[in-house]
């Protein structure tokens, strides 16, 4: 037992150093074969990096689940113009708590990552953008690039191969929107943080009008694995089409709630009941959020072999996300919960679209409403009938993110919701 | 059609239609009749594609897309009336109507606003929220703008025109979500910019409203005329708006060759001379010493045989750049007709030209009069300085024959033509320089008139009476080309439309036009005059 939790279930390839403080350091992460990844991919070649990040299947662990080879490819192979990478590390998602360990305790792997991504993208420049709260975690992140720097893996000829590649970290400023890629490309370039009209893809117009690939923070990292091992030696764990291992952030009503590295389609009651010591209080499970707050709430009843992959958890009727997994046991007041998460998404809206900035803020105060016993069974529908209206209609999805939840929450637990409002027409508050 | 790599064909509403490659959808759209409501989208500025209420409906395409950047592709069928893209409009429209006040009794927008008019054509009966609205109460923005926070839908069109257009980035959005706000940086307004005012236009609510036309008059209640600017020599397209034989106040008119969708403020806010009441009603003539009000007939009689007893003593005019070509070219052949002599003009130049920086070709002009290139044409000479007075010493003392067209000669002694053996005056307003007239003829202004004026460019654009003139005043091409007809035994010339087409026959450069080629958008002269000095 180490780091807050551990489990002999997991599968510990990006997590290894996780509670370990040495891991940090650049000679320690170089002793234990750090960097070579990097020294091979420049051996490879970049299409050949891309190729073998193509065979391993790995898939953007930001929520989207897109291949991130396929994403690479989509670069210019010939530049005409700059080409840039950027690093998603503005890790806001309620729930997910799994960059910023990976930024505290393997900010190497990290920047290796980067450095193997951006060479295979042919880019000269890498932005890491660090979420605007994470102030410890950019210490360390900081420094262990100027170590990096120090070291010559990183600026002008890394390794004495000719390559050249910056690395600078961006502190945001704290906005959830800053997360959606394009939105974040915006804030980089010193605007308002409001995510773009897509097209233009990232990879034809991007950071600073240039193309542009971004991938998340735990994608990077599994970055120099996979070229040090090989595709096929990633694809041993997971299923057919969700490859490899993958960060659970657990939160909730669970003994041993933490960070759990573990093959895709780990069953989810095996992850409660097994990886995270079970239940508090030996309490019944009530719902889960598989994916961070933005996915439907599955039962407990959905949850019974569901396996923790995107073809599964999608099957179910909800989607992997980031997996941060939100565990509610039977006393959580599910209203109250939704009301939680769409308040969230009432104040993060970057306020463009008109369904988003308006639809969310209303469905905050309906829910409020309903909370506190003054609601009527015809907000039930108002509530269903807005979030249509909030769904598939805004440049980016935060929309539909906060739609999400209602539905999937008046649909499955409508008793709640008619309680409450039932409690409040007995009382005489309506 | 379809094969051409310069067009696309696609099925809109289950119509069938051809445009450029790069056309959006809502642009296609409107070629089969639809007008796709839109808010954020506006043809002079980007598109951001936020205010979501233009979605339609592709077939195939997974969700709705906006039309304002939707660019047409081949075979695509689009549907802008379906159930789906219906039911989306509905329920954004519906999101407005969350926050947005329904104070439309006192709003200023009220009978042009985009938010009514979308709401009333396919809005819900009845909104659903019965929540309390957010409240940020009034603002104000400097220069002429108000801002009332309620009403905003944030389609950030003010803020675009202001980085875009004016390239002075004085506003911006503050806060998300639905606490954003329009605002302007601390207490740096939008005093001192020129071209604001737009903002009030690009508003499709009620947020942005001018000061000066503040509960002046109900947008129904107003007659739109188009005309053409008059306070400088750009010509821009504008329209005023009119209710009791006033201006009540001046917007732009689109004309993509000359002022876009765009005036500058200067334009925009000087029009009260229009509406100025102290003018002449009626032909003056005087007799020894005192003048006597008297018919049209009487007067024109008196000015001829005058005329006679003065020919051959010589004839020196003062015309003016605020005349329409038609009365210019009246004006000229009234000279020639009376034995000729050279015609000054006078106009106002300012130091500076004050360019809107995103609309290239566009700019307050430093020449401040509308057709100073008209009266070049004709054959007229500035004189005086850039404020518009002086100039006129020998005129003034002239002995023969002096003729005043527009000229308010204000900067003239009382005894202005008091040597002359003819002075006729054809102006709007009299004055000292007026006293010594024998004849004082009152004339309308170009708001009372048709005409045309043509541009520092040399394009000639129509206007159109949007006032009645006051009294006996009478257009000067009427006038004066009934002198002409009768010093000529030719036809009184009866409209507008005849005395551009006789200025044709007189002036080459005009030769060949009609009314019916300009139309609303005017032409270019077929030849280019510099200005005198330039």
């Amino acid at each position: 037992m180490a780091y807050p939790y551990v489990s002999d279930r997991e599968v510990r390839l990006l997590s290894k150093s996780f509670g370990d403080p040495k891991g940090r350091r650049l000679e320690t992460y170089v002793e234990r074969g750090g960097y070579g990844a990097l020294k091979k991919a420049f051996e490879m070649g970049p299409d050949a990096v891309i190729d073998e990040v193509k065979a391993s299947g790995l898939r953007g662990r930001g929520g989207a689940g897109f291949p991130a080879g396929v994403k690479w490819s989509f670069m210019p192979k010939e530049p005409t113009r700059p080409h840039y990478l950027l690093c998603n590390a503005d890790e806001s998602e309620p729930g997910t708590f799994k960059d910023r360990e990976l930024m505290r305790w393997d900010p190497h792997q990290l920047i290796e990552g980067v450095l193997i991504a951006a060479y295979a993208i042919r880019a000269k420049q890498a932005y890491i953008y660090c979420r605007g709260e994470f102030f410890e975690t950019t210490q360390i992140l900081a420094k262990a690039l100027e170590d990096a720097y120090a070291g010559g893996y990183v600026g002008k000829d890394i390794l004495g191969s000719g390559v050249d590649i910056d690395v600078t970290i961006h502190l945001g400023a704290g906005a959830y929107i800053c997360g959606e890629e394009t939105a974040l490309m915006n804030s980089l370039e010193g605007r308002r943080g409001q995510p773009r009209v897509k097209p233009p893809f990232p990879a034809a117009v991007g950071a600073f009008g240039m193309p542009t690939t971004i991938n998340n923070v735990e994608t990077l990292s599994a970055v120099p694995h996979i070229v040090s091992n090989g595709g096929a030696w990633y694809r041993q764990w997971g299923t057919e089409r969700s490859t490899g291992t993958k960060l659970f952030c657990v939160s909730g009503h669970v003994n041993k709630p933490g960070n759990y590295e573990l093959p895709l389609g780990f069953p989810l009651m095996d992850l409660i009941e097994d990886v995270c010591g079970g239940m508090t209080n030996g309490k019944a499970l009530k719902a889960v959020i598989p994916g961070g707050s933005s996915v439907p709430i599955l039962t407990a009843a959905e949850c019974k072999g569901v396996n923790l992959d995107y073809e599964s958890v999608q099957a179910a009727g909800s989607m992997l996300g980031c997996a941060a997994v939100i565990v509610m046991d039977e006393d959580t007041h599910i209203v109250k919960q939704v009301r939680r998460i769409v308040d969230f998404y009432a104040h993060e809206s970057c306020g463009q679209c008109t369904p988003c900035r308006e639809g969310t803020a209303w469905l905050a105060k309906i829910l409020r409403r309903i909370e506190d016993g003054k609601g009527a069974e015809e907000d039930l529908d108002t509530l269903l009938s807005v979030s249509r209206h909030m769904t598939g209609t805004t440049i980016c999805v935060l929309s539909d993110s906060a739609a999400a939840p209602v539905v999937s929450s008046i649909q499955k637990f409508k008793d709640e919701y008619l309680a409450l409002i039932r409690r409040g027409e007995r009382a005489g508050v309506a | 059609m379809a094969d051409s790599p310069a067009t696309v064909t696609l099925t809109i509403d289950g119509q069938e239609v051809t445009v450029p490659k790069g056309t959006t959808l809502l642009q296609a759209a409107k070629q089969v009749g639809q007008e796709i409501p839109h808010y954020c989208y506006h043809p002079g500025l980007s598109s951001p594609a936020m205010c979501r209420l233009c979605l339609v409906e592709v077939e195939g395409a997974p969700k709705p897309v906006p039309s304002c950047v939707t660019q047409a592709m081949n075979g695509q069928v689009v549907k802008t009336q379906s159930p789906l893209a219906r039911e989306m409009r509905e329920g954004v429209l519906e999101f407005y109507l969350v926050n947005h006040p329904l104070d439309c009794p006192i709003c200023d927008m009220s009978g042009e606003c985009n938010l009514q008019n979308y709401v009333h054509r396919e809005g819900r009966d009845h909104g659903r929220s019965v929540e309390p609205k957010r409240v940020f109460g009034r603002d104000d923005f400097g220069g002429d703008v108000l801002f009332y926070g309620d009403r905003c839908v944030m389609c950030t069109r003010c803020v675009r025109f202001m980085n875009e257009m004016e390239q002075d980035s004085r506003l911006t959005v503050v806060e998300r979500g639905n606490r954003s706000v329009i605002d302007t940086f601390y207490d740096h307004g939008l005093e001192g910019t020129h071209w604001h005012g737009n903002i009030v236009d690009l508003c499709p609510v009620g947020a942005l409203v001018s000061k000066d036309f503040l509960y002046k008059a109900r947008a129904w209640d107003l007659a739109h005329t188009p005309s053409i600017c008059p306070s400088c020599s750009q010509g821009c397209n504008i329209e005023l708006h009119t209710r009791d034989n006033l201006v009540q106040r001046v917007k732009p008119r689109e004309n993509l060759e000359v002022n876009g969708w765009w005036i500058c403020d200067h334009g925009r806010l000087d029009y009260e001379w229009i509406n100025h009441g102290q003018r002449l009603e009626a032909p003056l003539v005087r007799d020894g010493g005192a003048t006597r009000a008297t018919e049209w007939k009487d007067a024109l009689v008196t000015l001829l045989d005058r005329a006679g007893a003065a020919v051959g003593k010589g004839v020196k005019a003062v015309a003016s750049p605020f005349a329409s070509n038609e009365d210019l070219a009246a004006f000229a052949a009234l000279v020639k007709e009376l034995g000729g002599g050279p015609i000054v003009y006078r106009s106002a130049r300012s130091d500076v030209e004050i360019p809107l920086k995103g609309y290239p070709g566009l700019a307050r002009r430093k020449d401040l009069s509308p057709n100073a290139v008209g009266a070049e044409l004709l054959e007229m000479t500035r004189v005086g300085g850039d404020d518009g007075t002086g100039g006129l010493d020998d005129v003034a003392k002239h002995e023969g024959i002096l003729l005043v067209l527009g000229d308010f000669l204000h900067d003239q002694p009382s005894d202005f033509g008091g040597k002359a053996a003819l002075y006729a005056y054809f102006g709007t307003r009299g004055g000292a320089a007026t006293e010594a007239a024998h004849l004082v003829l009152p004339v309308t202004t170009f708001a009372e008139q048709e005409g045309t004026f043509t541009n520092f460019q040399g394009r000639v654009q129509r206007f159109w009476p949007a006032l009645t003139g006051p009294g006996a005043a009478r257009p000067a091409w009427l006038v004066i080309g009934a002198l002409v007809a009768q010093l000529t035994s030719t036809d009184v010339i009866r409209s507008a439309a005849d005395a551009f087409a006789r200025m044709g026959q007189q002036v080459p450069a005009f030769a060949g036009l009609t009314y019916d080629d300009l139309g609303t958008r005017g032409a270019v002269v077929s030849e280019t005059v510099p200005l005198t000095g330039d």
